[in-house]
């Protein structure tokens, strides 16, 4: 099954296609100046989603120098995601611990976050963590079996980002994180 | 006038309106018919407060006075609350929190998309960000307005009962008022006036197909913006301020 978000490899696995979104991002992240910083903080991640960093969930947009400190730009997700004061407490945690000198960390709002945001890596993780990646059709492939063959159970599953899913053929109840 | 005082005004409206119904639908949280529906009500109310929030913070830094987010939020009065009067009717049964629901998402999604393009950049990232949570609410109150409509004898009398009342309050979504017309003029806000037909359109015809019939209401309530409420929301602010209130200065 390929869809709009996936591509199909040689051995027929799906593997998430590499968004425009995600590409302006990564080419941020490799032109900055701010390298160090933006390794240390792969290791914050989203605490409603085990294992996904906030670089690969989009959250993370940008780093910049600040009076021989540095500011760290944050978007959320949905914008009453509870999530972002844990994010924001992380982030300054693990580069106090780091040692690297002043933190701020900034909420932006534009340019609104997108699922299209999240890595290709990010999306894998997501199928693996049996979280149905998001897809620009909606079409929802059940992260188990990936059978079609799915229903939507509620618009509204264990977060605001995301719904509640069954497949049909192996029965398996599944999050979808929404297309958003 | 001032167009900082419009500005601050303008804010405050659109995050009272917000936090208001954030408020009322979260009166819904552990009371939903189902869990499913008790969660997605939730998650709704939980959109809404992200949006009062952000809209809160400009507001403060405009007035620039020092006050906060939560200061603007739980230390004024009924009369200081400006909030349109749709947004702070009780919650009634489900069928009338889903038709506000509706009515509401139906607006929200044509008035937001048009002040993504407002001339204030920080007002046009604020809507931007909301107009995609309206557009996902708008996906969940439209089928549950058809199937309580062509549903049982009870969810249709419900349904038409949740009408009657609602449709005395709708016409305040549309009312322009002067400060807001200046800063319309000004391309930051949004002339109200020219979504009414569209809205019009659009509920009359998803109405219309379960066979209700939807006219413009004689009766239309106003004074939401001017500090003049319901009998409602005073009860309601009791409950939502009552922490800050009691223990001033409480954080989490």
């Amino acid at each position: 099954m390929t869809t709009k978000n996936s591509q199909v490899d040689p051995s027929g696995k799906l593997i998430p296609t590499y968004t425009p979104e995600f590409a302006e991002r990564q080419a941020r992240r490799q032109k900055s100046s701010c390298g160090k910083i933006w390794d240390l903080l792969d290791q914050v991640h989203d605490p409603e989603l085990p294992g996904l960093s906030i670089w690969d969930l989009g959250v993370l947009q940008n780093i910049k120098p600040l009076n021989g400190g540095w500011e760290i730009e944050v978007t959320p997700t949905y914008s009453g995601c509870p999530a972002v004061e844990t994010i924001n407490e992380d982030i300054l945690k693990v580069l106090k611990n780091a040692g690297v000198g002043e933190v701020k960390v900034t909420l932006v709002l534009a340019p609104a976050w997108t699922t299209e945001m999240i890595s290709p890596a990010g999306k894998s993780h997501l199928k693996r963590i049996h979280i149905a990646p998001p897809d620009v059709n909606d079409e929802v492939l059940c992260p188990v079996c990936d059978s079609n063959d799915t229903r939507l159970v509620s618009q509204f599953g264990s977060t605001a980002c995301k719904a509640l899913y069954q497949c049909l053929a192996c029965h398996e109840h599944f999050d979808y994180f929404k297309h958003f | 006038m001032d167009q900082k005082l419009n500005l601050y005004r303008f804010l405050v409206g659109l995050a009272d309106d917000s936090v208001v119904l954030s408020h009322r639908l979260s009166q819904w949280c552990s009371n939903g018919p189902y869990l499913e529906e008790d969660i997605a009500l939730s998650n709704v109310a939980l959109d809404y407060i992200g949006r009062a929030r952000m809209l809160y913070q400009y507001a403060a830094e405009v007035e620039g006075e020092g006050r906060s987010e939560d200061d603007i939020a739980y230390l004024r009065n009924e009369r200081e609350y400006t909030n349109l009067l749709i947004h702070e009717l009780p919650i009634n049964d489900f069928a009338f929190t889903m038709l506000r629901q509706f009515f509401v998402d139906v607006f929200y999604c044509e008035y937001l998309a048009r002040l993504c393009h407002s001339t204030d950049e920080r007002l046009a990232a604020i809507a931007a960000k909301s107009v995609k949570e309206s557009r996902y609410h708008l996906k969940r109150s439209e089928p549950w307005i058809k199937q309580l409509a062509e549903g049982t004898e009870e969810s249709l009398r419900r349904i038409k009962t949740a009408l009657a009342e609602l449709e005395n309050f709708v016409g305040e979504l549309f009312v322009m008022q002067d400060w807001e017309k200046e800063l319309a003029d000004n391309g930051i806000a949004v002339d109200r006036n020219q979504l009414k037909v569209g809205w019009d359109h659009y509920v009359q015809k998803l109405l219309g197909e379960s066979n209700i019939v939807f006219a413009d209401s004689q009766l239309q309530i106003q004074g939401g913006r001017d500090g003049i409420h319901t009998e409602h929301l005073g009860h309601m602010l009791s409950e939502m301020q009552f922490l800050q209130r009691a223990y001033p200065g409480l954080k989490w």
